[in-house]
């Protein structure tokens, strides 16, 4: 036994190693090639305006990827995700924004006016933060803070309304994100001024100073291309990772036949949750990112027209294909700048895509499969083996 | 009822659908390694009965698996506890491969190896089902999707397993096969309470028989003795 035992350790090291190796650190360095490729190579190369459109266009992916765990791999309809974005984006902006104010910025040394003034592209070019400076550090630890926290209102709206089938969740999930607009906007003023804040008190902090309906404004904008675009492709990884486990069998089956899901044994209720705690938090933290994009951020982020947005890729998409949804979030997103004199229209244009895709391809761009299972190769693979087999 | 004897039994159980009393006072038990079949036409509440104790429906009365109480439990926690329902209508995850159908049957387990094993028990049971791994389930033929529903099944590893009409749109010479290989997991072990409007097939291979009538237990007895009974023969077998 213990001979075995012993054969097996130094076999089975490697293979741990390489599993860490495949399963993180291949994903993570990809994921920061191409934040690098997007924020060093891109970047330039299509100019500053563009360049601020494919930070939009980054956003609207993670939005698109995280709902569609929930409205792809699992079936359910949920159309209240601009609520945890609009949630992740305050809850992030505010602590990259009042954390800026309170104090200098111990890295750069600059007073906090120059700190909220420099965005990360002007810290980058500096050359006193050759790598990232504190500021990016922090909107990374603020936008995991607003994901941990939509991740925990998804929770909270699930729990109970994911026991509800179709068209019920579909309406608790709307009344959410209009509760949650609602809310944002009767939020105190805005603080900008670094001795006011720091005689607050600990109750004026109940009705957080989030700006009220004039919106969030001055908030850091550390969200570099290179940031946004690591994340998208963590979130991409990650969403993929998700798909191939169990749980993502579970969730898909959930989505094929809630009896059979649950005469095989799974715990539909218990894996809903999950599905929508993970799309919440997901949004979150893509909304944090949006708000450290030089954006005011306004209550109306939480509004229906946004998780419109973000259902109409997922549907177009390919209801749980990943590839589909991201190509659909990037034509769509690309889409009204290129169309700019029509983009009045745009809702119009979305509305026509939809009805056309219902006739054309019910199932969305790819349905359920991926953009690689619809390659020649894998074609003739598929059919070689429909020989073999009489 | 030793310890041995009763893998399943069921004591007054009801189902009410709102005011609709769907069954009433239900009672049978199954013994460990038969085949118990629950015959009756439509409406007398046979898959109800399964229903209610597989837990998908609330339920009055006592259930008892393996004697523990399990009347109210979820589905998806009887399934660990070796309780399988096979639903009607097949519930095939008609997008997913068939591989995939199957992987889902072993969901709540996690030892590959075993899994594996009963795999390849699956396979010799459907050679038909090994054919077709990389189809997408939606694709096969009604037949294939039943052989495909009763191995994924399978693959739960089930002590009990409650079986939803499996001749259900079938056509007659697959419900031969089907109701064969129904014996050989029966003869593997594997205990079976069968809902089946086909009476012929179903008095054939089980031991035991319930039939039900609107929703009340109107007649149990060995299956051989109920195919002989002339009510029986009068109202489900289709004998003069």
């Amino acid at each position: 036994m213990s001979g075995e035992l012993q054969q097996l350790v130094p076999t089975m090291m490697p293979s741990a190693a390489r599993a860490l190796l495949k399963g993180v650190a291949l994903p993570v360095a990809s994921a920061l090639v191409l934040g690098l490729v997007m924020q060093f190579v891109v970047g330039p190369a299509i100019g500053a305006y563009p360049a601020s459109v494919a930070l939009q266009v980054g956003i609207s992916v993670m939005l698109a990827v995280s709902l569609n765990i929930v409205n792809g791999y699992t079936g359910q309809f949920s159309i209240g995700h601009a609520g945890f974005f609009a949630v992740g984006a305050y809850v992030g902006a505010g602590i990259s924004y009042y954390a800026a104010l309170s104090g200098i910025d111990p890295a750069s040394g600059q007073q906090p006016s120059q700190a909220l003034s420099n965005g990360a592209w002007l810290v980058w070019n500096d050359g006193q933060n050759f790598l990232f400076s504190y500021g990016e550090w922090r909107m990374i630890l603020a936008s995991i803070v607003g994901g941990c926290v939509a991740a925990g209102l998804g929770y909270i709206v699930g729990l109970p309304s994911l026991r509800l089938r179709g068209d019920y969740l579909a309406i608790v999930t709307l009344g959410f994100g209009e509760i949650t607009r609602v809310l944002l906007t009767q939020t105190k003023p805005q603080i900008f001024d670094r001795d006011e804040l720091a005689a607050t008190h600990a109750k004026d902090w109940v009705i957080p100073p989030m700006g009220g309906a004039t919106g969030f404004s001055d908030i850091p904008a550390y969200a570099s291309l290179m940031w946004v675009w690591f994340f998208v492709a963590v979130m991409i990884f990650f969403a993929y990772r998700v798909k191939q486990s169990s749980t993502g069998r579970a969730l898909l089956s959930i989505r094929e036949d809630e009896i059979a899901a649950r005469s095989m044994g799974v715990n539909i209720t218990k894996y809903k949750v999950r599905a929508f705690v993970l799309a919440a938090g997901l949004a979150g933290l893509a909304g944090s990112l949006y708000a450290h994009t030089g954006q005011v951020i306004r209550p109306q982020e939480a509004g229906f027209q946004r998780s419109f947005e973000v259902i109409i890729f997922v549907v177009l998409g390919g209801m749980g294909s990943i590839s589909g949804v991201v190509l659909a979030a990037i034509i769509l997103s690309i889409l009204p700048e290129a169309l700019r004199d029509l983009s009045e229209y745009r809702l119009i244009v979305y509305a026509l895509l939809l009805i056309l895709m219902m006739i054309v391809r019910p199932k969305g761009l790819f349905g359920v499969r991926e953009i690689w299972e619809f390659w020649p190769f894998t074609r003739a693979k598929k059919s070689e083996k429909k020989v073999i087999t009489p | 009822m030793g310890e041995n004897e009763t893998i399943l039994e069921v004591r007054d159980v009801s189902v009410r659908y709102g005011a609709i009393r769907a069954i009433s006072n239900v009672s049978f038990s199954v013994k460990r390694g038969e085949i118990l079949t629950l015959i009756g036409s439509n409406g007398a509440g046979k898959t109800t009965t399964l229903r209610a104790i597989s837990g998908m429906v609330r339920c009055t009365g006592n259930v008892r698996f393996m004697d523990q109480e399990i009347a109210g439990t979820r589905p998806d926690v009887l399934v660990t506890r070796g309780l399988c329902h096979c639903p009607e209508g097949r519930g095939i995850f008609a997008n997913m491969s068939v591989e995939e159908n199957l992987n889902l049957g072993a969901f709540i387990r996690s030892d590959k190896h075993e899994i594996e094993k009963d795999k390849q028990r699956v396979f010799e049971l459907f050679p038909r089902i090994k054919e077709r791994l990389k189809q997408n389930a939606g694709t096969l033929s009604g037949g294939e999707q039943q052989m495909l529903a009763i191995g994924r099944a399978l693959l739960a590893r089930p002590k009990l397993l409650l079986l939803d009409e499996p001749s259900l749109g079938l056509a007659p010479q697959l419900v031969q096969t089907i109701f064969k290989i129904i014996r050989e997991i029966n003869a593997q072990g594997v205990s079976i309470l069968l809902v089946e409007q086909n009476a012929h097939m179903a008095l054939q291979v089980a031991h035991h028989a319930v039939v039900l009538e609107v929703g009340k237990v109107a007649m149990t007895g060995l299956a051989s003795d109920l195919a002989k009974s002339d009510e029986v023969r009068k109202a489900y077998l289709g004998h003069g």
